[in-house]
């Protein structure tokens, strides 16, 4: 049996271990079969993204073996693979914002132009014959005329397409090592390529404009981008890392349509993944990564999203977290009629209200985008709205600096924990610290820190939150993002405050952080604390929220509990379906 | 494109627009102070022509200059390459007799230096700040070293050929331009030629494409199969080559051909500032060279009108103009925007 499967990908035995002396890969062997959809599973550090990083050479590997389509191969650069098919897309997009589309889909095999282009045509002569002109005065007429042919020649040689001068050059050896010389400065072919982009972009449903700047496009196109760039590449075995995490469901359904689409064109599919759903919804066999160690390969008819989950974290997960009923408090958090805008000056916020009780979870659903963002970086200082009133208690916040909604007892999860939650080259205890750095018990005397108050208050939290990866006194950087994420969660709640903030706060985390920080919201609820938790993950927003409300385009569309809806419903108000205009179909 | 051109239109009219209204009022006023057609022929035409001699080795520095930040690595170290240009240029006409052999030398001399540069920045992942000002103290005591060595001088060299000028006699009596164009050395002409050239070069060609590439995101062109550090060491060596141009003409293009102990006298670091004022591009680095050679004649054209005299008093003044107008630039009264890699190396096997 086994003789007769072709193997699109074999990785044997391979080992990794980076600079800074982590072991990313374990003696994994990986088979992917010709034209199957194969999900590698596997929590945040697991090793998953290094070792497709090591298949597509872009890393390199300790020890082991590539073989690709049966043949050994020893990637030394990205072109290796390329070459024999691979094309992967990456967790942060490989694209760069200010060129265009097609800049960066050619980027490393470039087109030369098939037409002698006006401004190319333009712009060399011009300096062609001004350096002649220059010359004429110095050189002797006949060396002048030598020098004005070779230069003439050379010039239409690298202009003009190989097709006009083909015939000139018969021996191909020449030709070939002219085409080496001169291919990098060779007239770019844009429209060509252009055109050639627009061809697979239609061929393939992934509509985009060739001539945008990507940094212009959303973060769903720009992952088309990434696509055509391995199609313009002809590759057969795509690898994509984490490619739903960063899409609106909308654009989730229409990748894995996409993704159905190549798998019957008999492409093979390697889908790097911490969700369980997806491997599920897609893939033909899975395999599971844990610390840099295959835990196995199984296929999706004989498997289960809880056997999965076991092999992902090593222990039966619980999905549903314990919560007894609320008892809300007075009201913490109160806005009225808040409006904001966002860094164009674009209204994102257009006025919205509600409260927040202490022992209550308000959640805060809706399509990313839709002025979330701005409504958390106003709550907590960040942005100053431009109209309506914010009370955290009984004291005013609007428009005020983040440090004195800080000292108002407002705490907050960062939706980004990169940008917003950590300095990343600090230290864990220095990351612990922040925010409360500047008074005791951090300060022992005026203006001096006390840092064996920093060590022994970090050792604790690191203990309690069990942060995992380093002491007190390593970089943050080290940290997986679970970890990290912890970190911050840490910070925040240690403060005591009335108010947390959460946007986001398990993005991009696995299964066992997940669970954690989804416990820990809740037993910060049981104490009392008023909870805003934005997310777009509309299951936490259904297991965590005692209240929900929807957003969309700036307003609040829906105001729900949790155990009178749906997700159909939830889903329906986040794509802007107004209640008002349902009801009256209903009447109708 | 066509958003790109609406683009410039909207960014990039308003300074050339007040520039041009400073420059026809400036020659309004000069023509009212000496009110004589005649001596206002003359002035102006030596104007042009001092303009364009002062801006050549600033613009062909600041070219260098953007081959090598657009590729990531940034280049302080011109001021040095331009020295040992304009040392090397002089050394070997005087030992060659030929100043083309000289112009030869230069480039070739600026080009080890940045070669030196692009090992310590790109190979070694050195910091280039560091690697620049180092460069710019070795070339500073070399050539004062071997201008003792070579001629027993302290201050400056022994007189050397000079390269020849382009007459064009026939300009001679078209008003302002024959004063203008009479005489200058073909080095301003292969300025203006390098300029066209690095536009075709930077945004036509793989090349080009794949040097920005390397500039603003280094790991997407390593993803691309690309080597990053190739086309960074390109930059950089080009760099060298342009700015030892820019230093031939310095000593062997202008007045004296001798060469003259620290003779750049800060030029490249006002290559860097029209760099920065030219957004990183071609022609944007052209007209910022124009303008602050412009400046630079300033000084002393307002010496040959009596009624401005009392000027050159504060031509420390004028002198200051191109870097208040560099930090205005980054302060954003004009939309500078830096290559976003650059001054990082790059380095493979980080995990991300």
């Amino acid at each position: 049996m086994e003789h007769d499967i072709k193997y699109a990908v074999e990785l044997i035995g391979i080992n990794k271990t980076f600079p800074g002396g982590v072991q990313a890969n374990r003696d994994v062997t990986l088979k992917i079969r010709e034209g199957e959809v194969h999900g590698l599973l596997g929590e945040n550090g697991a090793g998953k993204s290094t070792i497709m990083n090591i298949l597509y050479g872009f890393l390199s590997k300790d020890s082991g073996r590539i073989i690709i389509r049966g043949e050994e191969v020893e990637p030394k650069s990205p072109q290796d693979a390329i070459d024999r098919g691979v094309g992967m897309v990456h967790q942060h997009f490989k694209l760069i914002p200010p060129l265009t589309v097609t800049e960066n889909v050619i980027l490393g095999l470039e087109p030369s132009s098939k037409k002698p282009d006006r401004n190319n045509s333009l712009a060399v002569i011009t300096a062609t014959l001004l350096a002649l002109f220059v010359l004429s005065f110095f050189l002797p007429p006949f060396e002048f005329l030598i020098t004005a042919a070779l230069l003439l020649a050379a010039i239409v040689l690298i202009l003009y397409p190989p097709r006009v001068f083909e015939n000139l050059m018969a021996s191909t050896r020449f030709r070939a090592a002219f085409e080496k010389l001169v291919s990098d400065v060779r007239p770019l072919g844009f429209d060509d390529a252009a055109k050639k982009i627009q061809q697979i972009a239609n061929e393939n449903g992934l509509a985009v404009d060739p001539y945008a700047k990507v940094e212009n496009l959303s973060v769903g196109l720009q992952q088309r981008v990434e696509v055509i760039k391995t199609l313009y590449r002809e590759a057969d075995i795509l690898i994509l890392d984490e490619p739903t995490s960063v899409l609106t469901p909308q654009e989730v359904d229409e990748l894995f349509v996409t993704l159905e689409a190549f798998k019957k064109s008999g492409k093979t599919i390697i889908l790097i993944t911490h969700k369980l759903r997806e491997p599920m919804a897609l893939c033909d066999r899975i395999s599971v990564l844990r610390d840099g160690v295959l835990v196995g390969t199984v296929k999706k008819d004989e498997t289960s999203a809880e056997e999965l989950a076991q092999m992902m974290v090593g222990r039966p997960v619980v999905f549903t977290v314990e919560k007894p009923p609320a008892t809300p408090g007075s009201i913490i958090l109160n806005v009225e009629n808040l409006k904001v805008k966002d860094h164009r000056g674009l209204p994102k916020v257009r006025g919205v209200s509600f409260q927040v009780r202490a022992g209550e979870i308000l959640g805060i659903a809706g399509v990313e985008g839709n002025g979330q963002t701005e409504l958390v970086e106003a709550l907590v200082g960040l942005r100053k709205p431009s109209d309506g009133t914010i009370l955290v208690g009984d004291i005013h916040t609007t428009g005020k600096s983040p440090r004195f909604v800080r000292e108002a007892g407002v705490s907050h999860i960062p939706e980004d924990r990169h940008r917003r939650g950590l300095i990343l080259p600090f230290t864990i205890e220095e990351n612990l610290t922040l925010g409360r750095h500047y008074r005791p018990p951090f300060i022992s005397r005026p203006g001096i820190l006390d840092l064996d108050k920093f060590r022994s208050v970090s050792s604790k939290l690191v203990n309690d939150y069990s942060i995992k990866g380093g002491g007190g006194g390593s970089l943050t950087s080290t940290l997986s993002g679970g970890n990290q994420q912890k970190l911050v969660v840490a910070r925040e709640l240690e403060s005591g405050p009335k108010l947390l903030v959460a946007a986001q706060p398990t993005r991009g985390l696995d299964v066992g952080a997940t669970e954690f920080i989804h416990k820990t919201l809740i037993s910060m609820r049981n104490q009392g604390v008023a909870i805003l938790l934005v997310s777009a993950e509309l299951d936490e927003i259904r297991t965590l929220a005692d209240h929900i409300i929807v957003m969309f385009d700036g307003r609040i569309v829906g105001e729900k509990r949790p155990e009178e809806t749906d997700a159909q419903e939830l889903g329906l108000l986040m794509a802007g379906h107004l209640e008002g205009e349902e009801s009256v179909e209903v009447v109708n | 494109m066509k958003s790109a051109m609406k683009r410039f239109l909207r960014r990039g009219i308003v300074i050339p627009v007040v520039l041009l209204v400073i420059i026809i009022l400036l020659l309004k006023f000069t023509y009212d102070a000496v009110d004589d057609v005649e001596t206002f022929y003359a002035l102006t035409g030596w104007l042009l022509e001092a303009t364009l001699q002062s801006a050549t080795p600033l613009i062909l520095a600041a070219l260098g200059g953007m081959f090598s930040e657009k590729s990531g690595v940034v280049n302080i170290g011109l001021e040095g390459m331009m020295l040992i240009g304009a040392f090397a240029a002089v050394a070997a006409t005087y030992f060659f007799y030929d100043p083309w052999i000289g112009l030869l030398a230069a480039v070739l001399a600026g080009g080890i230096l940045a070669v030196v540069h692009a090992i310590i920045c790109v190979k070694m992942k050195g910091n280039h700040i560091v690697s620049g000002t180092g460069i710019i103290l070795f070339a500073a005591g070399f050539t004062t070293l071997m201008l003792e060595v070579i001629w027993n001088r302290k201050g400056i060299s022994e007189q050397v050929t000079a390269l020849p000028n382009v007459n064009m006699p026939f300009l001679q009596d078209i008003p302002i331009i024959g004063v203008a164009f009479d005489n200058l050395s073909p080095i301003v002409y292969f300025a203006f030629v390098l300029v066209i050239v690095s536009w075709y070069v930077m945004y036509r060609t793989p090349f080009g494409l794949r040097l920005r590439a390397a500039g603003e995101d280094p790991s997407t062109l390593d993803a691309a199969g690309v080597s990053v550090e190739k086309y960074r060491f390109i930059g950089v060596v080009i760099s060298g080559l342009l700015a030892g141009l820019g230093g031939a003409y310095l000593s062997l293009g202008r007045g004296l051909p001798a060469f003259g102990k620290q003779m750049t006298a800060g030029r490249g670091f006002i290559a860097l500032a029209a760099l920065i004022f030219g957004n990183w591009t071609p022609f944007g680095v052209l007209a910022a060279g124009l303008f602050f050679g412009f400046l630079d004649t300033l000084q002393h054209f307002v010496g040959f009108v009596p009624a401005w005299q009392w000027i050159q008093g504060y031509s420390q003044f004028l002198q200051m103009i191109p870097f208040v107008l560099v930090v205005l630039a980054l302060a954003g009264i004009r939309k500078s925007v830096p290559p976003k890699a650059i001054a990082v190396p790059y380095e493979k096997e980080v995990k991300a």
